[in-house]
Parts: structure tokens; C-alpha cells; sequence
């Protein structure tokens, strides 16, 4: 009688501190999963901000201008632009 | 002190009364009862108050902002997006600076110090320092551990075209919500719901863990539009070209896809630039296109031109007398510029004769007139969502004068909007069926819009309108070198004040290439006023250069035969309007 209370002691006390474990354990997970998604939230940013420095140095205004001044470019002569057929 | 055994204390042997051994017992009975009592009240009655204080101890309800949606061109280049700024915020009763510390927040800020005194000195409990700074200007701000200075999340939005499209995509206020443009028309589309949720912080302000999500957030939906940014840039910068050249008040181009009815460019001046409204008039915010109605003169006349073959009463070549070039209607005269004689009727389009055009829509019961008008949509808005739009004017048949049926077949006493009247022009790009418009990118169009005209009728006009921008015509200068080009000029005298004044609305509207056409281009420019006023000198140049740029981008094949090409370094030959 004695002797199965004691396991049963022992298994309560196994049991108690693997939920503490278990609960540790998930919390350090979700921080983790909290800094990934604040990282997530953070390149999104990022992203966006790319985007935009993208368009504004794609931005046609700008690409006319650099050609024009810069490089020299100007739109071919109607008599340069030779058409190809699809075959 | 004496020591004696417990069991021999003579206490033990003394008798004590009853009562003082009940009295006792009852009492810590009754002391036990209390307590049950009271733990029972706690955990039965409290509980839920109690476990709500508890809570809110650790737990926190956080908002999750939503991003509104991105707007980008059909070719997925972004027009308009927002990024996470922070607005700087006070408490103005907890924030006492000391002077070196507000001159440092306003160097920080960019703010006159004064200014941010009076706003730090005034009653309210909350005010706004400065709106949507820079995040790393934020982050600086909160370095300097101001008291009663806070800040908080907000985005702003970028438009990188600036200018170009500034009619288009209008902007949103400070509350990121749309205010004008597609930003207002598609709010419900762009906007995000913010969400929130419950969490558990602990002592650091870390948050471990997850209780609940309220509310997930909803991000804003991206929006597609039609518009092709390339060819947006190209009307944009000939029409601001063009505005410049002939000193004109104002003016506006669209490029419609005769395919699919989608707005491929719609530019407008004088325009704004959206990141920057600091000056901004009521004339620059104007969407023209869609906002204001001008009478179009001659470029209505190839609809009464169409009636006439749709009845079967006129023919491609059937002859109509225009000499001597003026014509009266009761106690009013209409005349040509250049008095013709005898013309086809195809030839009254050419040549752009108003006398012969009066002659053939004098020919047909008001009604029928009005009817198509209207059935082109003439008179009643587009409905795209656009704020602001108009419909124009086009009064019932009933009350048409003679007169007034003979000017409106050359575009005098009916209003219609830019937009209206490069929609209209669909039914000869196409066969004769007119496509409704959209703002957004089209994936499956519809293979058929409303019928307006037959197929052959519209094929007969298109051969009608080629012959205008051929040379004879009234707009030699709409020609695109290995393109076969339609349309037809317009030059209409403005309305001041009820009558006719001296300026003028010069148009053009056509549409490439004739073989099958794939895009319709639309331009009007408002009193033109450095010496050319006609729709053949004036808006038919900026029509040619924005259409070979579109279909050149657009990668559409040559329908010119390829000789032309090399023909056409020579100069085109000289033609008067």
C-alpha cells in the first residue's frame, strides 16, 4: 500500500514538473515566433520602402532624362526602325 | 520558578465552568463558518470580477495595424503604397520642458520652437505635435525621454509618378483614407481592417504568450488598374509639351484599349503633385476628364454621318450640295471656313463641312438624333465610381429648335466630357458595339459591348475617318508613319457667359491601327492661344506622337505597308485647315 503510494507520489511529482517543463518550453517558442513575425512585419517594411525607391529611380520622367542627357538617346527616325515578321 | 509535571498541574483538577468550554467551541465554529463563507462568496459569487482583475495585471489587448493596399499599373510597376510613419503626440499637462529640451524636440522636429510652445501650452489633453515623421526621427524623439511626449503608428502614402498620375490615383488624407481619384473610388478594396489581439506580457513587456485573437486583421486588397504607366508617362509629358507650345489654358488626354475598354492612360493639366499638397487650387485638382464638359465641335460629326448610312438614306459617295458654303436655318446662318462645292458625304467628313453635315442630320426626326446620342452615352455619367463625375448635356428631343439640330450634328449646344467622347469613338474602333470602360485591368473582356451602329456602317465611317488624316483632310498631322490612322479634328468656339467668345477648345479623336484598331486616343487642349487654334494643328500632333508611342510600346504590328516608312523622312505634304 505504502510502496504504491510512493510511486504514485513520484509519478505526480514526474507529471508536475514535466507541465512546467512543457509550459517553459512554450513560451521560449512563442517568443521566438514573436521576434519572426515582428521581423516578418519589419522586411515587409522594408519591402514597401524598396518598392518605392525602386519606382522612384524607374520612374519614366527620371529614365527619359538620363537618357536624353546623359547617354544621348534619342527615338529612332521612322526610316530606322526595320519591322520582323514572326516566321 | 518551580517546574511541575503537566499531568500533576493542580489546574488540570480544577473545575471549570461549562459555559466557558461551549462559548469557546462555538466560536472558533463560528470563526470557520466565516471563512467558508467568505471563500465560497470569492469563488462562487467574485469569480469572474476577480479573475478580470487578475487578468489585467499581465494581460494586455494589443492592436494589429493593417496596411492599406497597394495600387499598381497592369504591369504590376507600383503607383502607390504606404509605409509606417509615426506621428509625435503630447499629453500637453505632463509635458513641461525645460527650454533646451523643447529646442532640441523642435530642431528634431523641424518645427519653429514657438509653434510647438503654443501647442505644448494649449488645454486640451491630447494634441498632435507633428504628424507622420520620418520612423528614425521618431525613434530619436524617444531617445530623448521627454515626459508627456509619446508617439504613435501611422502610414503614410507614396505616390513615386508623382505628377504623372496624380488625377488618376487622387491621394488619401493624413487618416490614410481615400479622398479623391481611384484612392476614393476603390476605399472599400484598399482599405485594411485592423485587427487585435490578447496577449500575456511579462515584467519586461515581452509578450509570452498568445491568449486570443479578437480580430485578425484584414490587409488592404492590392488594385490592379488598367492603366499602362509607360503610356501614361508618354501622353503626360506630350500633353504638358503641348500646353506649353501654344500657351493653352488647359487640356487632357485619354487613351482608351478599343479591345477591351480599359483606361490605358488619362492625364490632365494643370495637375498636382500628390506627395507634396502644401499649394494645392481647385483648377490642378480638376479631373478634367472626368469633371468638366466642353462643347466637342466637328468630332460629333461622324455620328450624324453614321445615322445617315445606318437609315440607308445616304451612302458612302452620295453627293450633298455645300456651295455656297453658308446655309439658313430661320433668322441663323451656319457657314464652312472654306466654302466647298459639291461633296460625297464621305468627303463632308474629310473636309470637316458644317453646312453639309446640317444638310444630312436635317434630314432625320430630332428623335432619332437624340437617341443616339444618348444610346452613346451622351448626357448621362459613365459610372466608373469616379468621384466627381458628369454626364454632360444633351436636352430632349422635344425641345430642339431646327437650328439647334443642325449645330448639334457638328458638336454645338451638347456637352460631353473627355471621357465620354473618346468611349463614344469605341463604336468605330470596333464594330459598331461600344465597350464598357474600366479603371481596373481587364482579364477576360467581354467579346461585345452595346451595338450603337452596324458593323458595316461603322467599317464605312472608319474608311471615312482615315480620309480625314490623309492628305485633303482636315488633319494630315494625326499621321503615323507605318500605321494606318483614323479621326477626326475638332474645333469648337468656347461659350462665355452664353455666348460664343473668341477661344477655343481644339480636339482630336482616333483611333490605330485601321486594320484593327487596338487603341483610341482622345486630346483636348483649352484655349490654345499662341496664334493656331484648330483641332488639325494643335491636338492632332500631340495625338499622332502619344499613339505611335502606345503602339509602339504595346508592341502592335505595322498595318502600313513597309515603304511608307522610308517615304516619310520627307516632310508631309503642307495641307491647310
Amino acid at each position: 500500500m505504502v510502496r504504491l503510494n510512493l510511486i504514485l507520489l513520484a509519478l505526480a511529482v514526474a507529471f508536475a514538473l514535466s507541465v512546467v517543463t512543457a509550459n517553459h518550453h512554450a513560451r521560449k517558442l512563442f517568443t521566438a515566433l514573436e521576434r519572426e513575425q515582428n521581423r516578418m512585419r519589419d522586411l515587409e517594411v522594408e519591402w514597401g520602402q524598396l518598392q518605392l525607391e525602386q519606382s522612384t529611380l524607374a520612374a519614366h520622367a527620371r529614365i527619359e532624362r538620363l537618357a536624353r542627357d546623359k547617354l544621348g538617346m534619342r527615338p529612332p527616325a521612322p526610316g530606322q526602325i526595320l519591322s520582323a515578321e514572326a516566321p | 520558578m518551580r517546574f511541575v509535571k503537566f499531568a500533576s498541574s493542580p489546574l488540570l483538577s480544577q473545575a471549570l465552568p461549562v459555559w466557558r468550554m461551549r462559548f469557546v467551541m462555538w466560536l472558533l465554529l463560528a470563526a470557520f463558518a466565516a471563512l467558508i463563507g467568505r471563500s465560497v462568496y470569492l469563488q462562487g459569487f467574485q469569480k469572474d470580477f476577480l479573475r478580470q482583475k487578475g487578468e489585467s495585471r499581465y494581460e494586455r489587448v494589443i492592436e494589429i495595424s493593417a496596411t492599406r493596399g497597394r495600387i499598381v499599373d497592369r504591369n504590376g510597376d507600383v503607383l502607390a503604397v504606404s509605409t509606417p510613419v509615426k506621428s509625435i503626440w503630447a499629453i500637453p499637462e505632463d509635458a513641461k520642458l525645460t527650454p533646451h529640451q523643447s529646442r532640441e524636440l523642435a530642431r528634431l522636429l523641424e518645427m519653429d520652437v514657438r509653434e510647438l510652445n503654443a501647442k505644448l501650452a494649449s488645454d486640451r489633453d491630447f494634441v498632435f505635435v507633428r504628424r507622420q515623421v520620418p520612423p528614425d526621427v521618431a525613434d530619436r524623439v524617444a531617445a530623448l525621454r521627454l515626459p508627456g511626449i509619446f508617439d504613435q503608428k501611422e502610414y503614410r502614402r507614396f505616390y513615386p509618378s508623382g505628377d504623372v498620375m496624380a488625377h488618376m490615383l487622387g491621394f488619401t488624407g493624413v487618416e490614410d483614407v481615400g479622398q479623391e481619384g481611384v484612392e476614393l473610388a476603390l476605399q472599400s478594396q484598399l482599405a485594411g481592417k485592423p485587427g487585435s489581439r490578447r496577449v500575456i506580457r511579462d515584467r519586461r513587456g515581452q509578450i509570452v504568450e498568445d491568449v486570443e485573437s479578437i480580430r485578425a486583421p484584414q490587409e488592404g486588397k492590392d488594385v490592379t488598374l488598367a492603366m499602362d504607366s509607360k503610356i501614361q508617362y508618354l501622353a503626360y509629358s506630350h500633353l504638358k509639351q503641348a500646353i506649353a507650345e501654344h500657351k493653352a489654358k488647359a487640356g487632357g488626354i485619354v487613351v482608351l484599349d478599343a479591345k477591351t475598354g480599359e483606361v490605358l492612360a488619362l492625364t490632365n493639366w494643370p495637375t498636382y503633385n500628390p506627395n507634396n499638397r502644401v499649394r494645392l487650387a481647385g483648377a490642378q485638382l480638376r479631373n478634367r476628364a472626368f469633371t468638366d464638359t466642353f462643347e466637342p465641335g466637328s468630332t460629333l460629326k461622324p455620328f450624324t454621318a453614321a445615322l445617315a448610312l445606318e437609315k440607308g438614306a445616304y451612302r458612302f459617295n452620295t453627293p450633298i450640295q455645300t456651295a455656297p458654303g453658308r446655309l439658313s436655318i430661320g433668322p441663323a446662318t451656319i457657314s464652312d471656313t472654306n466654302p466647298h462645292g459639291t461633296l460625297t458625304v464621305a468627303e463632308v467628313i474629310q473636309k470637316s463641312s458644317n453646312v453639309g453635315i446640317a444638310k444630312i442630320a436635317l434630314s432625320f426626326p430630332s428623335e432619332e438624333m437624340w437617341k443616339m446620342y444618348d444610346n452613346l452615352g451622351f448626357g448621362t455619367p459613365l459610372k466608373l465610381g469616379f468621384p466627381g463625375e458628369v454626364g454632360g448635356r444633351l436636352r430632349p428631343a422635344k425641345s430642339w429648335r431646327p437650328i439647334e439640330q443642325a449645330t448639334m450634328s457638328y458638336g454645338h449646344g451638347i456637352s460631353v466630357t473627355l471621357i465620354q467622347l473618346a468611349r463614344s469613338y469605341l463604336a468605330f474602333a470596333r464594330d459598331g458595339d461600344l465597350m464598357p470602360l474600366s479603371l481596373t485591368r481587364v482579364d477576360m473582356p467581354p467579346a461585345t459591348g452595346k451595338p450603337a451602329f452596324s458593323a458595316q456602317t461603322a467599317r464605312e465611317v472608319r474608311a471615312m475617318l482615315e480620309l480625314a488624316v490623309q492628305p485633303g483632310g482636315t488633319a494630315p498631322k494625326a499621321q503615323i508613319p507605318g500605321y494606318r490612322v483614323a479621326g477626326k479634328t475638332g474645333t469648337a468656339h468656347k461659350l462665355e457667359s452664353g455666348a460664343y467668345a473668341n477661344k477655343y477648345v481644339a480636339s482630336f479623336v482616333g483611333f490605330a491601327p485601321v486594320s484593327d484598331p487596338r487603341l483610341v486616343v482622345a486630346v483636348m487642349i483649352d484655349e490654345p492661344s499662341n496664334g493656331k487654334h484648330y483641332g488639325g494643328e494643335v491636338s492632332a500632333p500631340v495625338f499622332a506622337q502619344v499613339m505611335a508611342g502606345a503602339l509602339r510600346t504595346l508592341g502592335v504590328a505595322p498595318d502600313a505597308p513597309l515603304t511608307p516608312l522610308h517615304v516619310a523622312n520627307v516632310p508631309p505634304a503642307k495641307e491647310e485647315m
